[in-house]
């Protein structure tokens, strides 16, 4: 898994930083509560950035390498912004065998960005994801929760047009 | 009471084909016709039949059918429902015969299949614990909680032979038993429902379909085991499950079927959720432990066994959904039921995700030693496009490809580990002709280097250098030497590894030298790619028969590496050509082929 940098500087929010104050009041009682506060506060800013890993490692009183390592570890933690449209292309295996290695290409190609990266407009941004559990839609991408099925790598452009 | 129900399927692949869309206009329609108040319309699990969603049923019948668009609607509602016939375009095809409309259950898809765990998916609303008790739901942990021991409960699940259904097939009652053995202030029950296995979805459909059976069942272990507190760790990518799970939570404290003094018998027993984040070694079952407790889901050494020290260094059994499933059926039926179903080792059903190059993708419960030949052909309608069957991949990353020539061989634990595979969670996507099984190792292997957690080395590194050298192998580089070298560093991995993963991790590179070992050294020796996938090694050539020799590829050339005469054939210059494919895309004709 790489890690990739973050060019856009961090902007959070007043309201952003009392809500996550308020999470961790909530839950840092709970056994094992580290993981819950890192998914609320991702919920909350959209993305887990390192100042944000900071806000938790205070409050916690949690080591800042600890949250960072586990930022890390699990691909559902983004140290990026995410994109307005946030692409995720299905890699399972039902997916893969039926060309969505494919469609990923074209993305790439359309794009002009790697999965794991958002275009320096901020409206796409690209990832993978393994299995989204519509393996009878094969090969699938989803686009903000919209799934598009059985597509070729022919259908991306237009599909794309509609988030222009 | 109402006169019709009318089920339409909210499961993953329905919903993704436009189910809620189909819901919404149902209720609108219905309202329009003003039978509000003699037609029930419910939302429920999936039904397996994924390719054909979405999916609506209507009872009495059950009228099944496929493929319906909001604007069959009211086709459905007025002529079905308010006239009483039924719309015999829609009704799913494989059910018309001479005799008229054959019943669901008759036809191939469903015929062959024996439904235990997913036997209220598609049948009960999941969202109402009352339709969950109205199917004998809750039963079997009344009937264990008053009037058997743990000890008998733990009995029960030994003699009915059920094996865990996520990977290895450990039997569940020893495990049950080694988990009660050892005496502790606090234990608990922990359900894996981190479904990692990329082409597998039946945990994620229990969930959806039918909730409350994983949260029966886990009461159950928790009183064979002495546990109060259960734990699911499920997949956050999986929110309509997260949903329900946590609506049935709510429903079942309120019906005091969860909490303390379950069935006034001064048990008490709580479940909560704890959300995994996209870590595919988390299903190991130390790994996932150590991410419920809030750290990199990192596997620890074994022994001491979770039964030992396990969740907060307590005591801890661990089961995955489709295991649960089973359960509180084994209770209610006895252990001579479900034993009498399967093969001498594996008893019972397993759950199937059909995928890939075949007809019928969807879900499918079959009794164990059914052979592969009657899930693919049988059940999953065969191959499309007129093309061959040429292996089936079980077990997912940790899993082998099963060549044609092993078809007829019985499905059960023993048989696919025989044959260089696994049973895994039950994903079995199926390949055809046109997949190249070199690039398929390298995909299961790209995937394992990704999901490596990096503790150990022989996985960290060792599956690092398999990629690579299939990597060298897919562009035409590799020697018959890397073969031998696969294979030596698969072995050494297997033996090495810390986990499950990365002891399993060389299964997809063993299995297809196993049995496609031809194919290999086509590209290792030949530089060739007998099912044309490996870019490197195609090449573009001009069918002179085809050719009219209009000159337009020649001009659309980027390299300038096709030459030939106007109305003569053209011919491609091999070292010139950067493959690119524009003259495919430009000819008219049809000349161009990929070799």
């Amino acid at each position: 898994m790489g890690v990739k940098h973050c060019t856009v500087p961090f902007a959070g929010t007043k309201e952003q930083h009392e809500k996550l104050l308020a999470v961790i009041a909530e839950l840092k009682d709970q056994k094992g509560a580290l993981m819950p506060i890192m998914q609320k506060a991702q919920e909350i800013y959209g993305y887990l950035p390192i100042e944000v890993q900071s806000i938790i490692s205070n409050e916690l009183n949690v080591p800042l390498e600890k949250i960072y390592g586990i930022a890390t570890f699990y691909s559902q933690f983004a140290l990026n912004p995410k994109g307005k449209y946030q692409i995720s292309v299905c890699l399972g295996t039902a997916c893969y065998v039926k060309g969505s290695g494919d469609i990923l290409l074209k993305l790439k190609e359309l794009l002009n960005i790697s999965d794991g990266e958002c275009t320096p407009d901020g409206k796409f941004s690209l990832d993978c994801c393994r299995c989204v559990g519509a393996c009878g839609l094969a090969p699938v991408m989803m686009i903000n929760g919209d799934v598009y099925g059985k597509i070729t790598p022919d259908d991306v452009e237009e599909i794309l047009a509609k988030y222009e | 009471m109402y006169r019709s129900h009318v089920l339409v399927c909210g499961g993953s692949g329905c919903t993704s084909a436009g189910a809620p869309k189909i819901l919404e206009v149902l209720n609108k329609e219905i309202a329009k016709a003003g039978i509000k108040n003699e037609v029930s319309v419910v939302e429920t699990g999936c039904h397996g039949l994924c390719d054909y969603g979405p999916i609506v049923v209507v009872y009495p019948g059950p009228t099944f059918y496929s493929k319906v668009r909001p604007e069959d609607i009211p086709e459905i509602v007025n002529e079905h429902l308010v006239n009483g016939q039924v719309v015999s375009r829609l009704v799913h095809n494989a059910e018309i015969t001479d005799e008229g409309i054959k019943s669901i259950n008759e036809t191939d898809f469903y015929k062959k299949q024996y439904r235990i765990a997913l036997r209220n998916c598609g049948i009960i609303n999941p969202e109402n614990i009352e339709e969950y008790i109205a199917t004998g739901g809750y039963e079997a942990l009344g009937r264990v909680l008053t009037q058997y021991t743990p000890e008998q409960v733990i009995q029960i699940i030994i003699d009915s032979g059920l094996r865990g259904r996520g990977g290895g097939g450990f039997p569940t009652g020893i495990k049950w038993k080694l988990a009660r053995a050892n005496d502790a202030d606090q234990k608990y029950v922990c359900c894996n429902a981190d479904e990692g296995d990329p082409g597998a979805f039946m945990d994620r459909s229990v969930l959806e379909g039918d909730p409350h059976v994983v949260l029966e069942a886990m009461t159950i272990a928790g009183y064979a085991i002495g546990a109060s507190q259960g734990y699911i760790y499920i997949r956050a990518e999986y929110p309509l499950a997260i949903e329900r799970l946590n609506k049935a939570i709510a429903q079942a404290r309120e019906y005091g079927l969860l909490g303390k003094d379950i069935f006034g018998t001064g048990f008490n027993f709580d479940i909560e959720l704890r959300l995994g984040a996209g870590a595919f070694v988390c299903g190991e079952e130390t790994a996932l432990m150590t991410s419920i407790e809030g750290n990199r889901g990192e596997p620890r050494p074994r022994p001491p066994f979770p039964a030992q020290k396990g969740l907060f260094q307590k005591p801890t059994l661990l089961n995955n959904v489709e295991t649960y499933a089973n359960i509180p059926q084994i209770i209610l039926n006895g252990p001579e039921w479900f034993s009498s179903m399967g093969t001498e080792k594996s008893k019972g059903t397993k759950v199937f995700a059909l995928g890939g190059k075949i007809r019928n993708t969807g879900l499918v419960e079959i009794p164990m030693g059914t052979t592969l030949r009657e899930v693919v052909e049988d059940i999953g309608g065969g191959i499309p496009n007129n093309k061959k069957f040429k292996a089936a991949q079980t077990g997912g990353p940790s899993g082998g490809c099963i060549p044609a020539s092993k078809y007829d061989i019985p499905i059960d634990y023993d048989n696919l580990v025989g044959i260089g595979s696994m049973m895994g969670s039950g994903g079995l996507i199926v390949m055809d002709e046109d997949n190249c099984m070199v690039d398929i190792a390298k995909f299961f292997l790209e995937f394992t280097v990704d999901e490596s957690c990096g503790k150990c080395t022989p996985c960290r590194v060792g599956t690092k250098r398999l990629y690579e050298i299939l990597d060298k192998i897919t562009k035409g580089n590799g020697t018959m030497e890397d073969l031998d070298k696969l294979e030596e560093l698969c072995v050494y991995i297997k033996e090495n590894a810390l986990c499950g993963l990365g002891q399993s991790a060389p299964n997809p590179v063993l299995s297809t030298l196993r049995y496609f070992r031809d194919e290999y050294i086509a590209h290792v020796k030949d530089k060739k790619c007998p099912a044309a996938v490996c870019k490197a090694l195609l090449s573009y050539v001009i069918d002179p028969n085809a050719c009219r020799g209009c000159t337009l590829c020649a001009r659309s050339c980027p390299n300038n590496a096709i030459s030939g005469k106007v109305k003569e054939a053209h011919v491609i210059d091999q070292d010139k050509c950067v493959k690119c494919g524009v003259c495919k895309e430009k000819c008219r004709f049809g000349a161009i082929l990929i070799r």
